[in-house]
């Protein structure tokens, strides 16, 4: 096991060349490689989302993916969602309509959401909540999660 | 930071701002045990059996390892109770020579990165004679059953009985006696975050810095100093942003002890993150009871006696440092709940078993009795052939103070007017018709019903009747302040989740003047936060906010005092408001900022009549108040499946005055969720062997968007004197009631087959299996 790769990891724009084992996880890597903590491991078997990013615009739940199967391509996490001091509509909804408690698995839910919005901004509210089932939140009974998605994407839809 | 607000009026308290921990956490700036370096990453070896003597424990070569020899100078985990026929036990950090359930830790490696420390853990060859396990209560009772710790008599822990004087005359008297039996299976709290610990040693001062997932960093530090016998000043406890508790973080985690024990042999810094594996097996597990409980009722329907008996499952060992007293001692407290009974026997015992220790969960037993009861009430609505709302009209309590037949004082309460304010918001004459419609149609609705009380925000004096040796209790604050005119707020409490920061910098704020952006709420950290107790039983905003207003009442006090002095006006002719003091009806005033620095740099301007500083503290240790609500769930049964689609949730709470509704929904909705959960899907299941067949998320089943549906907030804001701040809890009544009213109305859409669903979870294999029972299944959609 001890046999180590070199790759790039492009992260929120940021290249970091790391070396990793082949069974190095993708959120392993962005966590402990890269310093971005930002990204939550919940269950390390690809149930709660927690550890859901971005991986060239398509949400991943990065405890089920190798960090070489990462290797060069463009990956985003909750640490890039803000334009500076500027946060993102999802971010700011979710601050507004109380989308979150504990904030552990906020980050995935907001990688999750805005994936799914970047890529199908007039996504019913039907499939939205088919969309958000796939992450786990043990705080908020996603009452507020869905309010929040929702007025982000009115919103995301606008700009 | 701009507060954007949706209440209105002139007070900060009851209005929904935007909680201020929110920012680090949207943006991933959030700090949490698991995100820390470390220099050593620890293992755990655990017991793949439930039950055995340890014959060998082989590590590989040159591996950091450590066992129970090695920690022969350390004490045992070992809380007492003085009262209950408690019989204290010991658990050893590690196992030493026997193992009580799968998941124990035997072994504890340690190596540069996780993945070596995984990889050397599985090379640790450990050989287990295995012996016989208990794994249900049932049989740890029976006469000649092994005994899980050979140093005791039998396997009953903690046995308490309250048994009313002249019970059986009344029992005489009764027209109808009705009678549940009920089995509440195995849960676990399942935090998103599962547990983690940190302890680096400082070599210039010899401390250790303990960062873990805790929601009682001073009971951490003086738990694991006892243990090690080393004093509390050489260890610091910080509780960072912590991803959920639900109680399952208030026990003492054998974990962390020997995390500060090898920091300080290394003199370094050691790690060890949970997994979820370890969480669902190793961590702390609740609700596993057995109940029976028989009512008599008078021929209008009014409660005259109740008799129960309560079986609490409490694993292998005692939890601290509540024991595993608290499940089976809250169930005989509290079993009676809302209902006016003045006759009441009933016997509670605490019993080991082979498998994980029992702790806390949101609601403590009260998820489960409540649901026992109602299962009684519907019952005998039933039996007498009225709604079961109508049932619950003629027994819930009304007048206030109401002591109940187990002694609690029940201050002001609506848990009438909550009743019918969810009967007429969810019109239930009109789902009745609905109801029928579809029965006709095939299609089997329910509707249920959950009323309950839920006993919050208590100090020593109720924790006390419990006969504890650490007995919780109160809260203090320190409140500061400082010259640059902002305010810090010190507290014990350590909230994990629940916007504490926000509440609390809402209720000082309207005290001193100063808008909540202003104030600082700092906790978790034994080093800057004073002495106390945690976030856990639905405490922390009644007590850290009543002492946070008395903190803040004596620091309003001090500004207008100072501020007479700047203004030459009396201080009753003053107001505080937005960082000023104001003369009432003058253009006068003076920033509290430039008085803050006038309390520490200007001093002599007072000339002596006021003390040097700003920093005033409050300590509250109130004897509690009682919340209460009503809950109803509407759901429709598939006969041909056993799936329970949830359509519908109602909550018409009272948890007093609201601080910041917002909040206090986010609050309830999370209960419910839970709640609906712990009624439908999540269960710990064992094999006969003691193995635990539900050890990942896909097996042990939170509840998803999917199964929760809209959830229907009301409210009422009776006042109590019980609280300072009129403030009740309301962290707990959520997963208390929701069982219930879900139960109830899975029982609702089948009463046609003549079945009574009394198991808690209510899983799609428990209802085919009574539906088949029953005899009744249609073989072509209509009933046989």
């Amino acid at each position: 096991m001890s046999d180590k790769t070199d790759i790039t990891l492009t992260i929120n724009g940021q290249s970091h060349a790391i070396r990793v084992e082949s069974r190095r996880t993708l959120a392993d890597a962005i966590r402990e490689d890269c310093g971005q903590t930002g990204t939550h491991i919940g269950c390390e078997h690809g149930v709660c989302g927690a550890c859901t990013v971005l991986v060239n615009g398509e949400p991943v739940r990065s405890c089920l993916m190798f960090a070489q199967q990462a290797d060069g391509k463009q990956i985003r996490t909750v640490e890039g969602l803000a334009d500076g001091d500027e946060m993102h509509p999802m971010q700011r909804a979710f601050m507004e309509n109380h989308g979150l408690q504990c904030g552990f698995c906020t980050p995935g839910f907001l990688m999750l959401a805005v994936g799914v919005l970047e890529r199908e901004p007039d996504i019913s509210d039907h499939d939205l909540v088919d969309v958000l089932s796939s992450n786990l939140c043990r705080c908020t009974g996603y009452q507020n999660i869905i309010k929040a998605v929702r007025a982000a994407a009115v919103e995301m839809r606008q700009s | 930071m701009t507060i954007h607000t949706k209440g209105t009026g002139t007070t900060w308290v009851g209005r929904s701002i935007r909680r201020l921990e929110d920012p680090a956490l949207v943006t991933g700036r959030g700090r949490f045990t698991a995100d820390m370096p470390a220099t050593h990453w620890v293992r755990f070896v655990r017991s793949s059996v439930a039950a055995g003597t340890i014959e060998n424990i082989t590590a590989p070569g040159g591996a950091g390892t450590v066992t129970a020899k090695d920690l022969a100078k350390l004490k045992p985990i070992r809380p007492m109770l003085s009262k209950f026929n408690y019989v204290a036990v010991g658990q050893p950090i590690l196992a030493d020579g026997v193992v009580r359930f799968t998941g124990e830790s035997i072994a504890a490696v340690y190596a540069p990165s996780k993945d070596q420390a995984e990889d050397i853990a599985d090379q640790v060859e450990v050989e287990i004679s295995e012996g016989a396990p208990l794994i249900d209560a049932m049989d740890a009772l029976a006469e000649g059953a092994p005994l899980v710790h050979a140093d005791t008599k039998h396997n009953v822990i903690v046995e308490g009985r309250i048994a009313t004087p002249g019970f059986e005359d009344v029992w005489k008297t009764a027209h109808k006696v009705l009678h549940v039996e009920a089995r509440s299976h195995r849960q676990n709290a399942t935090p998103l975050e599962a547990r983690a610990g940190h302890a680096s040693y400082d070599a210039s001062t010899g401390r250790v810095t303990l960062t873990c997932t805790t929601q009682m960093p001073h009971l951490t530090r003086t738990a694991v100093c006892d243990i090690l016998g080393i004093p509390e000043s050489d260890l610091r406890v910080v509780a960072p942003d912590v991803g959920g508790g639900f109680g399952q973080k208030m026990s003492l985690a054998p974990e962390y002890v020997l995390l500060v024990w090898l920091a300080r042999k290394l003199r370094s810094s050691v790690a060890w993150t949970e997994d979820r594996r370890e969480n669902l097996i190793a961590s702390f597990h609740s609700r596993d009871q057995h109940v029976q409980l028989e009512g008599a009722f008078d021929k209008s329907g009014k409660l005259l006696a109740l008799r129960g008996d309560i079986v609490a499952n409490i694993g292998a060992y005692s939890c601290f440092p509540t024991t595993c007293g608290v499940e089976p001692l809250m169930a005989l407290a509290e079993l009676p709940g809302p209902y006016d009974v003045r006759a009441y026997d009933c016997r509670s015992r605490g019993v080991m078993t082979n498998t994980c220790p029992m702790a806390p969960y949101r609601g403590v037993s009260r998820p489960v009795i409540t649901f026992v009861l109602e299962r009684l009430m519907d019952k005998a609505a039933a039996a007498f052939g009225i709604e079961p709302t109508e049932l619950r009209r003629r027994n819930l309590i009304d007048k206030f103070p109401y002591t109940s037949a187990t002694g609690l004082v029940f201050d002001d309460g609506s848990y009438k007017e909550t009743m019918e304010m969810a009967i007429k918001a969810i019109d239930l004459d009109a789902f009745r018709k609905r109801q029928k419609i579809a029965r006709d149609a095939g299609r089997y609705l329910g509707i249920g019903l959950a009323t309950f009380s839920e006993r919050t925000g208590y100090g020593s004096p109720a924790f006390a009747a419990r006969g504890m040796e650490i007995t919780p209790g109160f809260e203090t604050v320190y409140l500061t302040i400082d010259p640059s005119g902002f305010v810090e707020a010190r507290i014990g409490s350590s909230p994990h989740g629940q916007g504490l920061r926000t509440s609390l910098a809402q209720i000082i704020a309207d005290e001193i003047g100063i808008d909540p952006e202003f104030i600082k709420v700092v906790h978790g950290d034994t080093d800057r936060s004073p002495y106390g107790w945690g976030t856990f039983a639905s405490r922390s905003l009644v007590l850290s906010g009543g002492a946070s207003l008395l903190a803040a009442q004596k620091i309003r006090a001090k500004l207008l005092k100072m501020a007479s002095h700047f203004l030459e006006a009396a201080p009753e002719d003053i107001t505080l408001q937005s960082g000023s003091a104001h003369v009432i009806g003058t253009d006068r005033s003076v920033t509290i900022a430039s008085m803050a620095r006038a309390a520490y740099h200007q001093t002599h301007i007072f000339k002596g009549e006021i003390e040097p500083g700003l920093t005033e503290t409050g300590t509250y240790d109130p004897s509690g108040t009682f919340s209460n609500a009503c809950h109803v769930a509407i759901v429709e049964v598939d006969i041909e499946t056993g799936r329970v689609e949830m359509e519908k949730f109602l909550v018409a709470e009272d948890a007093g005055l609201i601080i910041n509704p917002m909040i206090a929904d986010g609050q309830v909705h999370g209960g419910v969720a839970q709640g609906i959960g712990n009624a439908l899907l999540e269960e710990i299941i064992y094999d006969e062997t003691g193995n635990i067949l539900t050890s990942t998320l896909a097996d042990f089943l939170p509840p998803t968007t999917h199964e929760i549906p809209e959830i229907e907030l009301h409210h009422i804001e009776t006042l109590t004197g019980n609280s300072i701040t009129k403030a009740k809890g309301l962290g707990e009544g959520g997963a208390i009631g929701a069982p219930a009213a879900v139960i109830s109305a899975i029982n609702d859409a089948l009463s046609p087959f003549g079945i009574s669903i009394d198991e808690m979870p209510a899983t799609p294999q428990r209802i085919r299996a009574a539906l088949r029972a029953s005899g009744k299944l249609p073989s072509n959609g209509k009933l046989a």
